[in-house]
């Protein structure tokens, strides 16, 4: 087991935990120039283990860079071309969650420019510095400050140039409008007049002050999303619209099941199709062709006889995990496992209780289903591969690629325009690998696009988990005792803000019958899931008030302020309608707090005879999030993350579970996997927490984490049904 | 095996040679490069690949091109002219309607088959219109937001 010394440090998860290189070479300044043709260049070096996105790695945090000489490991970059434009370079990728103009705004901010006059170049492993992948809500923490410090480098060093021009003291320049103004002369120089004939490379110091969040003008504003028009038009290029010359189209032949082996295959009758070529390497059967359809009839003209081994299903799953795997004899799992150093002791917490609970939860495994599906466009030229991926890890797809073709990474460049949403479904390379393994046979540029099917089956699911809770309360409301267990689904988002003297957190890793890694929030849900039904189950014990009962509970002052915010706006208290009930829950996860209230209706089937067969409907009607995630930097964005994060709870909440059978996903289609669509929308009411005093965090995930247990405390608001299981109600429910 | 030799794509006859079974998805797409309509799911049941057939929104990805050969095609690149986006991609860019946005063309789509219909529709017959269309980033209250500034 592992532990976490100190709470509000961010680690990486598990499932997201991805080897590092395990060298890093020096960056040869000369090499800058070559690339950029001229002007500045600012190195922002890895300034410490955050800018990896969690704590130190064995030997990674130590190797950071001196101020002087070029570091070994670069954060990011930005140049400023002798046109004058103003380009910034990081690793980081955009799926939606809007960085391309989060990152924009902070670097506008401190170059004192409009945000339009800045580039951004994202996830393209030949022209951006390494970054281990877009997760973990890591962007807006550590990406942000370094891209802010190299802006105010750069605004420093524009305006001791401009003072040099002009001879002048540079207490007398000001940026304004884009312009470098003289006060005293009252002359003026536009970027590219400074920029105009430099060849500079400089390594930005550690110290350089970035301007506070009370100070933000850009910063901290509804700026509209920078790409906003070609995204309304249809011009924006994902993968799966990249065409290159000769292309063709390509299409794997899919096993039945997992961990099948190919035994033998009759390809004949695809390989006689004009212009179809068929691949057959190990266990990968794969087609390219001149068009879709082709690539699709060949694939289907292949006969596979595959032997697979009998694997469990949907029915056995939660006995399963229960067993730690043998292999992780109990340890809390590579990058964290999230668990904490037990406190006090239990059995003198509930010895200390009036009264006890012990209770199990469950989550089911669930889709991320993001709306584009892998796909990749692979073309090898002159020994170099070059693939267009949508992925959360370009450099970790290169990885993979080299490692599959055996060629050196720096054969290899990953390019990912901003892709279809990931939702942390996006880190694998299965489908440029497989682009690139036709493309090589063909010597033509070869597209996959995997079907719906496909992303459904072959790319892998948020883990599912049991959590045991073990706890004691005094009947004026104090909780004595917590024992918390989850097995398989992660440690994300188990740690909470509750006074509890005696308290013992433990993951467990088992061994999951189906492919898991990363989710939005990953074990976040989960682990708010149980925490707060049960904590609701605590209240009603001792027939407190469940807002009521968290506050005697809770002196963190940033949980308690949202908590009194959400409850504020959605009038907590006050009775609900008959068939209603409302419910509440809060947490906090990667240095987001939230607090959410939903208010749910039971919709009985019209007639009592169908009722058993087809349950009553459990629609959320109305739900209400606090959030504070330190100093907010786009207000307009973060409400859209919030909201989107809620819909997209809504199904795991309510009715998403992959079900499967002896190696097979049995529901691999929109058509038979639900999820949320607009007639189950609820009014969503958001309210931002803005804390200027407090950096700002990351807010693709935490947002997610409070829906689930404030439906499921609602629902028993409304039935007295407490339901223990994600999803809550696929089937209806039965009263 | 019969063909489709021509298609009315955005007011345009354009020459195709596709096979006519082919999906129209398909043909737009890798033959015609008008790449805004998107894949989602192949059976018609997320709605990225939303165009109008004659004004009528239709799933293109399960629309044989043979059954549109000689009808009015209209996709997301159809709408902006001039440079003049038209008023429900106004509409979605301020209501900031979209995250990734893959399935944005398919709901432009969709919203705007419905505002031909109806030039007010109530907010209703919007969720029901759209229903059809998944955004997995769930901006639904935003476009329906979108939707409804259109009509009013």
């Amino acid at each position: 087991m592992s532990y976490t010394d100190d709470e509000n440090l961010i680690e990486i998860e598990r499932y997201e935990f991805n080897e590092n290189s395990p060298y890093r070479f020096a960056f040869d300044r000369r090499e800058f120039m070559k690339v950029f043709g001229g002007g500045i260049a600012l190195i922002i070096p890895l300034s410490n283990a955050l800018a990896q996105g969690g704590r130190p790695q064995g030997g990674e945090s130590g190797r950071g860079a001196g101020n002087q000489r070029t570091p070994n490991e670069i954060g990011a970059w930005l140049h400023i071309d002798e046109d004058g434009g103003v380009t910034v370079y990081t690793g980081k990728v955009e799926m939606g969650q809007n960085i391309r103009t989060s990152l924009s705004q902070a670097v506008a901010e401190e170059l004192r420019v409009p945000v339009p006059m800045i580039r951004l170049v994202m996830g393209d492993t030949d022209l951006t510095p390494y970054d281990q992948g877009t997760f973990g809500s890591r962007t807006t923490p550590t990406m942000a400050p370094q891209l802010r410090k190299a802006a105010a480098a750069a605004r420093e060093m524009l305006i001791d140039l401009a003072a040099q021009q002009w001879n002048v003291d540079r207490n007398s320049v000001r940026i304004v409008n884009a312009r470098f103004v003289n006060h005293d002369t009252r002359k003026s120089l536009g970027f590219a007049d400074v920029a105009k004939g430099q060849k500079l490379v400089k390594v930005i110091p550690e110290n350089v002050a970035t301007t506070p969040a009370k100070e933000w003008t850009i910063a901290g504003t509804s700026v509209p999303k920078i790409n906003g028009r070609d995204l309304v038009t249809g011009k924006h290029q994902y993968t799966s619209d990249v065409k290159l010359p000769g292309m063709l189209y390509g299409k794997v032949v899919r096993p039945a099941g997992f961990n099948a082996t190919l035994v033998s295959t009759d390809t004949k009758a695809a390989e006689a199709m004009p212009g179809v070529t068929v691949v057959r390497d190990g266990n990968f059967i794969g087609v390219a062709a001149p068009n879709q359809l082709t690539a699709t009839r060949a694939a289907n003209a292949i006969a596979v006889d595959w032997k697979a081994p009998g694997q469990p299903s949907n029915a056995e799953l939660f006995d399963l995990l229960r067993k730690p795997s043998a292999e992780s004899g109990g340890r809390g799992g590579e990058g964290g496992g999230g668990g904490a150093r037990p406190q006090g002791s239990i059995a003198d917490g509930l010895t200390a209780a009036d009264k006890k609970l012990e209770q199990t939860y469950t989550v089911a495994y669930i889709a991320h289903a993001p709306l584009e599906p892998r796909a990749a466009v692979a073309e090898w030229k002159d020994g170099k591969l070059t693939v267009w991926t949508g992925t959360q890890r370009p450099f970790g797809v290169r990885s993979e690629l080299a490692e599959a073709f055996r060629i050196p990474e720096e054969q290899v460049r990953v390019i990912m325009p901003d892709t279809g949403s990931g939702y942390g479904g996006k880190h694998t390379g299965e489908c440029a690998v497989e682009a690139a393994r036709l493309a090589r046979a063909t010597g033509k540029p070869v597209k996959l696009v995997w079907t719906r099917e496909e992303e459904f089956t072959w790319a892998y699911f948020r883990p599912a988990g049991v959590i045991d809770v073990k706890s004691g309360v005094k009947n004026d409301g104090t909780i004595t005792a917590w024992e918390f267990h989850n097995y398989n689904s992660g440690g994300a988002g188990i740690q909470h803000k509750y006074d509890i003297a005696n308290q013992n957190i433990q993951v467990h890793q088992s061994q999951s019958p189906l492919r898991q890694g990363s989710y939005r929030g990953l074990a976040a849900t989960a682990n708010h899931f149980a925490r707060e039904s049960h904590i609701d189950e605590l209240a009603q014990s001792v027939s407190m008030d469940p807002l009521a009962f968290r506050l005697k509970n809770l002196k963190d002052e940033r949980m308690r302020a949202v908590l009194e915010a959400a409850t504020k706006s959605f009038g907590w208290g006050t009775k609900p309608a008959l068939g209603h009930g409302v419910g509440i829950s809060c947490g906090f996860d990667k240095g987001g707090y939230l607090a959410t209230c939903a208010e749910i209706a039971i919709e009985r089937p019209p007639t009592k005879a169908n009722e058993k067969e087809v349950g009553s409907k459990v629609r959320i009607v109305r739900v209400v999030e606090a959030f504070e995630c330190g100093a907010v930097v786009n207000p307009l964005h973060l409400k859209n993350q919030i909201e989107g994060s809620i819909v997209m709870a809504m199904g795991g909440a309510l009715f998403e579970a992959i079900q499967f059978e002896n190696g097979k996903i049995l529901n691999a289609r929109f058509s038979r996997y639900r999820v949320p669509r607009f007639s189950d929308m609820p009014a969503i009411e958001v309210v931002l927490v803005d804390r200027k005093d407090l950096p700002s965090a990351g807010a693709g995930e935490t947002p997610i984490v409070g829906l689930a247990p404030a439906v499921g405390n609602a629902i028993f608001n409304a039935t007295g049904v407490r339901l223990r299981s994600l999803p809550l109600v696929p089937k209806g429910l039965t009263l | 095996m019969s063909k489709v030799t021509s298609l009315n794509v955005n007011g345009k006859k354009l020459a195709v040679d596709a096979d006519s079974e082919t999906s129209l998805l398909s043909v737009l797409r890798d033959d015609l490069d008008l790449t805004g309509s998107k894949y989602g799911c192949g059976e018609g049941q997320c709605g990225a690949c939303t165009v109008l057939i004659d004004g009528q929104p239709t799933r293109s990805c399960i629309t044989a091109v043979g059954r549109v050969a000689g009808k009015q095609i209209t996709t997301i690149e159809g709408l902006e002219i001039n440079g003049r986006l038209h008023p429900v991609q106004e509409a979605f860019l301020k209501a900031d309607a979209m995250q990734c946005a893959y399935c944005t063309s398919g709901m432009i789509m969709a919203g705007v088959a419905l505002l031909n219909k109806n030039s007010r529709p109530a907010r209703d017959e919007i969720i029901r219109s759209l229903d059809g269309n998944v955004c997995r980033c769930g901006t639904y209250q935003r476009i329906v937001a979108a939707i409804e500034s259109v009509g009013k």
